[in-house]
C-alpha cells in the first residue's frame, strides 16, 4: 500500500528509546502518558509493578473469561456426574434421557457430596486453562513475528534494558518530533524500526 | 529506617540468613545487577554441559531404560511378578504412587501458596521445584496405569461414551483420583510452561546459533516483554496460582480419601486428608532440597539460590515435619479413645508387630527424630547436615506410605485371612529405576530450560524500583 509518492522504502514501524535503569525509565513513561501517545509501549525484563497506572493502561478482562470458565467447568461436573450417574430418576434433572444408573450397595442414586471431587477438578481444569489461553489470545500470542525483532539491541528487552516504543500509528507521530522528544527524556539510544 | 547497607550490591556477603527486623537481608548476593543475574541462568541453558552433569545424566538414564524394559516385562507377564497378593493386595504400586505424587507437591506449594502469601523468596526456588513436580507426577503417574493389570485399557477410567454401557464410577475415589491427578499434571504443566515464556525469550535473544534461536524462539510464543503483556501474564499469573492453591490441597485429600472412604482399621482415619498434604508437602520440600543443593554448587548459582532460601526452606520442612508427627500421635489417640478393638489392635501392631522395624520404627526415626536437628541453626547453615535431614525425609516418607498400606491390609479384621507381605526383586527394582525416569527428565530440564525464573528474580531485586540508586533507604518495596 503505498501511501504516496515520497514514500519508496518499507513502512515506518515506530521508534524504540532505550533506558538504562528504573530511574531513567519511570520519569520517562510519565511524559509520554502526559504527551497523549496511545499507540505506545514500554519493553522490559520483568514485569514492573505499578506501570499500569504510570502509563494510563486499563486492567484486563482476563478475570471475567475465567469466571464463566470456571462456572462453566462446574456445571459441567454438575451434568457429567448428576446426568450420567443419576439419570432422570429421583433426581431434579429435567432430561429425560438415561444414562448409567448403577445401584451399588443401595447407595442412593443422587450422591451429590461424592460427586463434589470431580465436579471440583473440572472447575479448576476450565478455569486455569482459560486464563492461559486467555491471557495468550489478548496478548497475541503465538506471535512469531514481529518488527521489533529485527533490531539487534532490542534483544536487551529480555535481559537488562527497557524500552519506550512509541509506534508509526500513533495520531501524534511524527518521526521527527517523536525522535527528539524520546531524546530528551533521557534515552540511551534511538532506533528507527521499519515495518 | 536507612539502616540498610548499601554495600550489600558491591560486596559479597556470605550469610543472608539473619532475621533483623531492621535490616532486611538480600534475597540476592554477590554483586549481582540485571545482566548478570541474565548471564548466570542463561549460560546454563546455552553452554555446554558440565561432566557432572553428563555422568549424572547418563546413569540416570540407563536406570530409566531399566524401568521401561521392567514395565514391558510386567506387561507381557503380568502383575504377578510383585508381590501383591491377598490380604496386601495394593502394595508398592500405590506406595510408590502416593509417594512420588506427594513428592510433587512442593512444586505447586512453592509456586501459588507461597506467591499468594508474597514470599519473595520463592522467586529463586520456584522454576525448578516446579519442574520437580511435574516429573514426579510422571513418575507417580505410572504406577497406577501399570498396577490396573490390563494399562492398554487404562483408557476405560475416563469418562467416554461407549456401546459397552460401561461407564465409570463416580462415587469412587479412585475415580476422583483419575480427575484430581490429571488435572493436576495439567495445570501444574501449564503453570510452569506459562511462568516459563519470558525467561524462554531471554535465552532466545541471547542465543547465537540459528537451531538454538528457532527451539527457543517457537518456545517463547514471541513473547517480547510489552508492558501491556506483563499485566495480562501478572494477572493470570496471580489468577493461576489462586486455582492452584486448593488443587494442591484437594489432589492430596483426595489420594487419601483412596484409603480414607475405606472401612478399614488404620485407614478409615478423618485425619488423612490434612495428614497427607502435610506429609506431602514435608516430602516435596525434602526433594526440593535435594535437588538444590547440589544443582546451585553444579551449576554455580549460589548467589541466587543462597543460604537464606535453604534456611527458609528447612524452615518450612521442619513445620511440616512437626504436623506429621503430630498426626501420627493423634492416630494413637484417636485409636485408644475410640474404643474400636479392630483399631487398638492395629495401633499396637504398627509398633510392635511384624513391621515394627522395617516399617514403624524406620518411619518414626527418620521422619520425627532425624529432621529435629533442623532447630539448631548451625545445622541449617551445613549443608552437609541440610543433605542428612532431607534424605532421612525422602525415605521416612516413603516408609510412612509402606506402614499404611502394609500394616493395615496384612492384619484385617478375619485372623484366617492374614498374611505377611512378601516384595519381589521387581517391587524394590522398580521403584529404584523409577528415580532413573525422575532423574533423567529433571537432569534434561537443568541443562535445556531456565532453571531459575529470572523475570521473577529481578523483579525482586534492589534495582527494579525507581529511586533505588538515590536512597538505599528503602524497606524492599518488592516484599510488600
Amino acid at each position: 500500500m503505498a501511501a504516496d509518492a515520497t514514500t519508496t522504502g518499507p513502512d515506518l514501524y515506530g521508534i524504540i528509546a532505550e533506558f538504562k535503569d528504573m530511574d531513567t525509565l519511570m520519569p520517562a513513561v510519565r511524559k509520554c502518558r502526559d504527551e497523549g501517545f496511545e499507540k505506545w509501549d514500554v519493553h522490559a525484563p520483568f514485569p514492573i509493578h505499578g506501570i499500569d497506572e504510570e502509563m494510563g493502561v486499563k486492567r484486563t478482562i482476563l478475570p471475567y473469561f475465567v469466571l464463566v470458565a470456571g462456572l462453566l467447568g462446574m456445571s459441567t461436573g454438575i451434568i457429567l456426574t448428576v446426568y450420567t450417574m443419576a439419570g432422570p430418576i429421583n433426581t431434579w434433572l429435567w432430561v429425560n434421557l438415561e444414562a448409567y444408573p448403577y445401584l451399588i450397595s443401595g447407595k442412593p442414586f443422587n450422591s451429590f457430596a461424592a460427586w463434589i471431587p470431580p465436579i471440583f477438578e473440572l472447575t479448576i481444569l476450565f478455569s486455569a486453562f482459560t486464563a492461559v489461553f486467555a491471557m495468550l489470545g489478548l496478548n497475541g500470542l503465538p506471535m512469531l513475528y514481529h518488527p521489533l525483532f529485527k533490531s539487534q539491541n532490542f534483544r536487551r528487552a529480555t535481559a537488562d534494558r527497557f524500552f519506550i516504543c512509541v509506534e508509526a500509528r500513533d495520531p501524534r507521530f511524527d518521526p521527527e518530533t517523536t525522535s527528539n522528544f524520546l531524546r530528551d527524556l533521557g534515552a540511551e539510544s534511538l532506533e528507527i524500526i521499519e515495518e | 529506617m536507612s539502616t540498610i547497607n548499601p554495600s550489600y550490591i558491591t560486596s559479597v556477603p556470605s550469610d543472608n540468613t539473619y532475621d533483623d527486623p531492621a535490616e532486611r537481608p538480600p534475597l540476592i548476593t554477590g554483586a549481582n545487577d540485571f545482566t548478570s543475574v541474565t548471564d548466570k541462568v542463561v549460560d546454563i541453558a546455552l553452554g555446554k554441559p558440565n561432566p557432572i552433569w553428563w555422568a549424572a545424566f547418563l546413569t540416570a538414564s540407563f536406570f530409566a531404560l531399566l524401568f521401561f524394559i521392567q514395565i514391558g516385562i510386567l506387561f507381557v507377564t503380568g502383575v504377578g511378578i510383585w508381590g501383591n497378593n491377598q490380604p496386601v493386595s495394593w502394595g508398592f504400586p500405590i506406595i510408590n504412587f502416593v509417594f512420588w505424587v506427594g513428592i510433587g507437591h512442593a512444586g505447586t506449594l512453592i509456586s501459588a501458596i507461597l506467591f499468594l502469601f508474597r514470599q519473595n523468596w520463592r522467586t529463586s526456588i520456584n522454576r525448578f521445584a516446579e519442574a520437580m513436580t511435574i516429573f514426579a507426577v510422571v513418575c507417580a503417574g505410572i504406577f497406577p496405569l501399570i498396577h490396573v493389570g490390563r494399562p492398554w485399557l487404562a483408557f476405560w477410567l475416563f469418562p467416554y461414551p461407549n456401546q459397552m454401557a460401561m461407564w465409570p464410577q463416580f462415587r469412587s475415589p479412585l475415580l476422583w483420583d483419575v480427575f484430581a491427578v490429571s488435572t493436576y499434571f495439567s495445570v501444574s504443566l501449564a503453570f510452569w510452561y506459562v511462568g516459563m515464556v519470558p525467561d524462554l525469550a531471554t535465552i532466545r535473544d541471547r542465543a547465537k546459533n540459528r537451531l538454538t534461536q528457532m527451539f527457543y524462539g517457537v518456545l517463547a510464543l514471541g513473547w517480547n516483554g510489552s508492558s501491556r503483556h506483563w499485566q495480562r501474564f501478572e494477572r493470570m499469573y496471580l489468577l493461576l496460582a489462586a486455582l492452584a492453591t486448593p488443587l494442591v490441597l484437594s489432589v492430596h485429600s483426595v489420594v487419601s480419601f483412596d484409603f480414607a472412604i475405606s472401612q478399614l482399621p488404620g485407614w478409615h482415619t478423618t485425619i488423612f486428608p490434612p495428614y497427607f498434604v502435610a506429609g506431602a508437602i514435608y516430602g516435596g520440600f525434602a526433594m526440593v532440597l535435594t535437588l538444590a543443593v547440589p544443582s546451585r554448587a553444579i551449576f554455580g548459582i549460589q548467589d541466587i539460590i543462597t543460604p537464606r532460601h535453604i534456611d527458609l526452606m528447612c524452615k518450612v520442612m521442619l513445620g511440616t515435619g512437626l504436623i506429621v508427627t503430630f498426626a501420627y500421635t493423634v492416630e494413637f489417640f484417636v485409636a485408644a479413645y475410640s474404643n474400636h478393638h479392630f483399631e487398638q489392635f492395629l495401633f499396637l501392631n504398627r509398633p510392635f508387630g511384624p513391621y515394627k522395624w522395617i516399617g514403624f520404627w524406620c518411619m518414626f526415626t527418620l521422619n520425627c527424630v532425624i529432621p529435629q536437628i533442623l532447630w539448631y541453626k548451625p545445622c541449617r547453615q551445613n549443608l552437609w547436615t541440610v543433605m542428612l535431614a532431607a534424605m532421612s525425609v525422602n525415605a521416612g516418607m516413603w516408609f510412612e506410605r509402606y506402614v499404611i498400606v502394609v500394616t493395615s491390609l496384612h492384619r484385617d479384621f478375619l485372623p484366617s485371612s492374614w498374611d505377611d507381605f512378601q516384595p519381589t526383586f521387581y517391587d524394590f527394582s522398580m521403584f529404584a529405576c523409577s528415580f532413573g525416569l525422575f532423574f533423567s527428565l529433571f537432569l534434561i530440564f537443568l541443562k535445556v530450560l531456565p532453571i531459575v525464573a529470572i523475570a521473577e528474580v529481578k523483579s525482586v531485586m534492589p534495582q527494579a524500583h525507581e529511586g533505588h540508586g538515590h536512597d538505599h533507604g528503602h524497606d524492599e518495596k518488592g516484599g510488600a
